[in-house]
């Protein structure tokens, strides 16, 4: 993989992700999640969801960014894009933000999605500034998460298998490094889970470029991790955002 | 209907369009009903149509599901379209559980797709009994619904994972709903190997949904219920309990919150 990839598959990439914990600090404080072994389920569940939506988000993203780019280049210069006919519904920033809030139904989350997804695009467009990620923040000042993630892959020169690769991956990183901090949970045996669970991470992402590639976007629900949102919101005492 | 009795008529068939083409040996029905509002206002049903395994009666104010058997079972293929005509209501529910089974060896997945258009005005109740993915199963569902501007949609899933004391099958269910041409719902459940992790479904052993449209509500959980208000005009209940009786409790329960 690229090292501009990796930069954004890093959690200490400034962009925010640290404050969230996918659920998790509600599934520890209800004891759904309290040791490794539970900890392990629920980032296979997690990853089977919410990572295969969002690396489905984040590829199709990635693949309408590519596609947008190329068609920009040739009139170079020029500040504002052309606004051709987009090829199929997934095809527009706006049709992708609708396909990301029809997958989810949590309002919580939607207001977390949208929170990361501003702070990765503010950090993207000073890293990799460009037109693709001017046109998506002209078209909303807070894309969801993923779809700004495969706009921001694209920018950085990556293609749709990769926006799926990281979005899979920091579906479970995230909430596996809260549940270190939140649990006390030796972080070598947490290590041990993701290193586990790197080949499901792979098929995820993989599942979900294909699928992107068919003309389709997963769907993939996680009831558990709706409820759990908005207990999470009702929370009087709570450290992460989400 | 008992086992036994649907063993009896799940004979390989291929009066069914397109049964046998591909070596499956299940039903392939194609059922339909529409409703149409009649001169005065009352909804007339001017379709119905059953097929195979999907009988339907019309029935005071509703239509219901009987059924003419058993199943789905493994390799069946079945579609049910639902046409709701402009200004028209129409109340689709079942008389029964449906009792999800595997067919016969390699009988393969059986599938059920529900095609839904409410026209302008129309509004539909698709509310069933609950389904039961039974140990083995390998079921697909889809259910397509497109609602014209004006139209109104309450549609309740209701999924028990196994029959008592057995572990559920392989089941998908995969829901989309599509206001205008804005999609409003895009829901898969699967149940399969991740669905007891804590993030899915944990140790639920049913789960369920209440969709309503054109309504609000605040947002809301608890113990296994939240009620979700939609990014476009709609409420989703979700719920996972123990077993059916306390699944529908909460779905009510959440219910009462906004309606």
């Amino acid at each position: 993989m690229d090292a501009a990839l990796l930069l954004l598959a890093d959690s200490r990439l400034p962009a925010g992700g640290h404050a969230h914990s996918g659920g998790l600090e509600t599934a520890a404080a209800t004891g759904v999640v309290r040791d490794l072994a539970t900890l392990a389920a629920f980032l296979h569940g997690r990853l089977a969801t919410t990572g295969l939506v969002t690396a489905g988000l984040a590829a199709a993203a990635c693949a309408y960014a590519r596609e947008y780019a190329a068609r920009v280049r040739p009139d170079a210069g020029a500040g504002t894009p052309s606004t051709g006919a987009s090829p199929g519904d997934l095809a527009d920033w706006a049709g992708l933000d609708a396909e990301a809030d029809a997958r989810t139904p949590s309002p919580a989350q939607r207001r977390a999605s949208r929170a990361q997804g501003r702070a990765l695009l503010r950090v993207a467009r000073a890293t990799w500034p460009g037109p693709v990620l001017e046109t998506l923040a002209a078209a909303s000042g807070g894309p969801h998460h993923p779809v700004a993630l495969g706009a921001v892959v694209a920018a950085a020169g990556g293609a749709p298998e990769r926006a799926a690769q990281i979005a899979a991956y920091g579906s479970v990183t995230g909430p596996a490094s809260a549940a270190v901090r939140l649990l006390g949970l030796d972080p070598l045996g947490v290590h041990r889970v993701l290193a586990g669970l790197a080949g499901r991470i792979d098929a995820v992402a993989e599942e979900a470029a294909e699928a992107v590639r068919a003309g389709d976007l997963p769907a993939a629900s996680a009831p558990a991790l709706d409820v759990f949102a908005e207990l999470h919101q009702q929370a009087e005492l709570r450290l992460f955002e989400s | 209907m008992s086992l036994a009795a649907r063993a009896r008529t799940a004979v390989p068939t291929d009066t069914g369009r397109g049964a046998g083409a591909d070596g499956h040996t299940g039903f392939a029905a194609r059922a339909a009903v529409r409703a149409e509002r009649g001169p005065g206002g009352r909804t007339r049903i001017t379709r119905l149509r059953s097929d195979g395994p999907l009988a339907l009666r019309e029935s005071g104010d509703s239509v219901y599901l009987v059924g003419a058997g058993a199943g789905p079972l493994g390799g069946d293929d079945l579609e049910l379209t639902i046409e709701v005509g402009p200004g028209a209501r129409l109340d689709l529910r079942s008389a029964a559980a449906a009792l999800v089974l595997p067919g016969r060896r390699d009988a393969g997945t059986s599938r059920l797709i529900v095609r839904a258009d409410v026209a302008a005005g129309g509004r539909l109740v698709f509310a069933p009994e609950p389904t039961i993915a039974a140990a083995g199963c390998d079921h697909h569902a889809l259910a397509e619904v497109t609602l014209d501007e004006g139209a109104e949609l309450v549609w309740r899933e209701e999924i028990v994972l196994g029959r008592h004391d057995e572990p559920p099958g392989r089941y998908v269910s995969r829901f989309d709903v599509t206001a205008g041409t804005v999609p409003l719902l895009r829901h898969e459940l699967r149940i399969d190997e991740d669905a007891t992790s804590g993030a899915v479904l944990g140790d639920a052993g049913a789960v369920g949904t209440l969709l309503i449209t054109g309504v609000t509500a605040e947002p809301y959980a608890d113990e296994g219920l939240a009620v979700l208000p939609l990014a476009g005009p709609g409420v989703l209940v979700t719920a996972m309990a123990a077993d059916t009786v306390r699944l529908r409790e909460r779905l009510e329960r959440g219910r009462r919150l906004f309606t």
